[in-house]
């Protein structure tokens, strides 16, 4: 599986500038082209700085002290540069607002930024966008100025802005946390179809009951470390986790509270909404 | 103190017509969650509430105040605002002076101030870090600190935008214990979520927005059954709602005691 890999993490310990213990402690993962992985954890637990490292902000931005290996597709962070890296990797922040550049008075010139800056020709340039807005529901945006819109659409063009370079890994840290719920499904299944062609996800998320719907994979980390990983079934519903102050899903806090009453028959808690109608039907 | 709008509508400079004929009444105490899609006007809504917009035409009251009437300074005596995003109103070098900052500018005696402060700090679990700057804890305990620099104001009514956005299962909790002693001391609570099942954990009454107007405003219970009216809102009921509903459940379940309690008298909970 490693040679497989396109994102290869070794040994990587990571410490931020100015503090005394590493954000990031022994982290081995390996991502295959196509795989939708997701990384949960409680805040503090080094979401952020994981994807940040994936996308080569760290430590070519945030400087500090790394040791182990970074690559994708092959190259090694450490011996490229960061605007060679943001051709294959690609990262969606928390927080729009550290995104949208600033520079340009509307969406669809927003959107085309960054490919202006790889030399994208003009006519091309047009049909990714609007390809790309019409993937995640924006196309009715374009005119407006990234400025005038609500958290949860600015979040819809800071990830419209990623899709649109095409990256072979999208990384992207709670793209969704400030959507509404149908809108937060509809992102989902978008970033499951990239996946679906072949793009490689990593997603920072608290939302579990639709990690467990999407994933292919959970990483489940705690001060800097991967804890658990495996299918989302089995790591969601995990006592482990709970017990480190881990999200669950209602479907599972109930069916584990039922059990104890004996209203739960099933071996397997539920994550999902179908497994928890399936468990309580019977 | 009530909060009253009537016919409130309000466009953007830029002609966008963001909120249209709103008429509401929300009573002294009461624990409102406003819910949604995005642009579907709820933060324009609450900002209306203290002064930070104004009609375009219709009127807002709080109290016996008109906010076209108040000066922005002024309706924060009434109206608190913990706004989404920490990091627009926090500016101080640490977490004391930060939110001792509300009450000593509503002009509050010194001491009062201390013990508003002490409080809010306690509330917030934020008594081990007065003296820290807010910009080195992390983004998790700056949205404690914006809440408690709010609730330090001693307003009657405390809005919230979104505060549970980005927070892990750990905070969640401490903001829902924070909502529930404000409720305790019969404070007003409007908060705009996302968070759908924390919304039915926490709130008796539920407005639903879309496209500047109200969808839907009643019980919790009464919001959060009507399936296919907030999915044109983009909303989801919550997640044990949906289960109940897809299991036959009579009543419309909006948390986990609810479910059981449903679950256990049907004929499958006996068995």
């Amino acid at each position: 599986m490693e040679d497989m890999a396109i994102v290869n993490l070794k040994n990587v310990t990571y410490r931020y500038p100015l503090t005394d213990s590493p954000a990031l402690q022994n982290i081995n993962l390996q991502v295959i082209e196509g795989e939708f992985v997701s990384v949960v954890g409680p805040n503090g637990a080094g979401k952020s700085t994981l994807c940040y490292t994936i996308a080569g902000f760290v430590p070519h931005f945030f400087k500090g002290e790394i040791s182990g290996t970074v690559e994708v597709a092959g190259v090694e962070s450490s011996k490229s540069s960061l605007h060679e890296w943001v051709l294959n990797v690609g990262l969606a922040f928390q927080n729009p607002f550290n995104q949208i550049s600033g520079a340009k008075y509307t969406v669809f010139e927003e959107l085309a930024f960054g490919l202006e800056n790889i030399g994208v020709p003009r006519e091309e340039m047009k049909i990714r966008v609007e390809e790309a807005m019409k993937l995640t529901g924006i196309s009715d945006l374009a005119d407006r100025s990234p400025y005038s819109l609500s958290g949860g659409q600015q979040q819809r063009v800071a990830l419209t802005s990623i899709l649109v370079m095409q990256p072979k890994v999208l990384v992207l840290d709670e793209p969704t946390s400030q959507m509404d719920p149908i809108g937060t499904r509809e992102i989902f299944g978008v970033i499951r179809t990239m996946a679906e062609k072949g793009m490689t996800v990593i997603l920072a998320e608290h939302k579990v009951e639709w990690i467990a719907e999407f994933a292919d994979r959970v990483i489940a980390l705690h001060d800097g470390k991967i804890l658990l990983e495996g299918i989302p079934q089995e790591v969601l519903t995990s006592d482990f986790l709970l017990d480190k102050g881990f999200g669950i899903s209602r479907y599972t806090s109930t069916a584990r509270e039922a059990k104890k009453q004996g209203l739960w028959k099933k071996d397997k808690l539920p994550v999902t909404l179908d497994e928890a109608v399936e468990g309580f039907a019977k | 103190m009530n909060i009253e709008t009537s016919n409130l509508q309000f466009s953007y400079p830029t002609g966008v017509q963001a909120l249209r004929r709103i008429s509401l009444i929300i009573e002294s105490g009461e624990q409102v969650a406003i819910v949604g899609q995005n642009g579907a006007g709820k933060t324009t809504l609450v900002k209306h509430l203290n002064g930070l917009l104004q009609p375009t035409s219709g009127y807002v009251r709080i109290g016996d105040w008109d906010t076209k009437e108040q000066s922005v300074a002024k309706l924060a005596r009434r109206v608190g605002y913990v706004f989404q995003n920490p990091d627009e109103q926090l500016f101080s070098k640490n977490v004391g002076t930060e939110v001792a900052f509300g009450p000593r500018n509503l002009g509050y005696a010194g001491k009062q101030v201390q013990s508003l402060v002490y409080d809010a700090l306690a509330m917030t679990e934020l008594s081990d870090k007065t003296e820290t700057n807010p910009y080195d804890l992390s983004a998790t305990w700056r949205k404690m600190v914006a809440l408690a620099s709010v609730i330090a104001m001693d307003t009657d009514i405390v809005i919230f935008d979104e505060p549970t956005t980005g927070q892990d299962a750990a905070n969640v909790t401490r903001i829902a214990n924070v909502i529930k002693v404000l409720r305790e001391r019969g404070k007003t609570v409007i908060t705009i979520t996302h968070d759908i099942d924390f919304c039915a954990e926490n709130f008796e009454r539920v407005i639903a927005m879309t496209q500047g107007k109200i969808l839907l405003d009643g019980k919790a219970n009464e919001v959060l059954g009507q399936e296919e009216v907030l999915a044109t809102t983009y909303v989801d009921p919550p997640q044990l709602t949906r289960l109940g509903k897809r299991l036959g459940l009579p009543a419309t379940i909006k948390n986990q005691d609810e479910f059981l309690r449903a679950y256990a008298s049907t004929n499958r909970g006996k068995n």
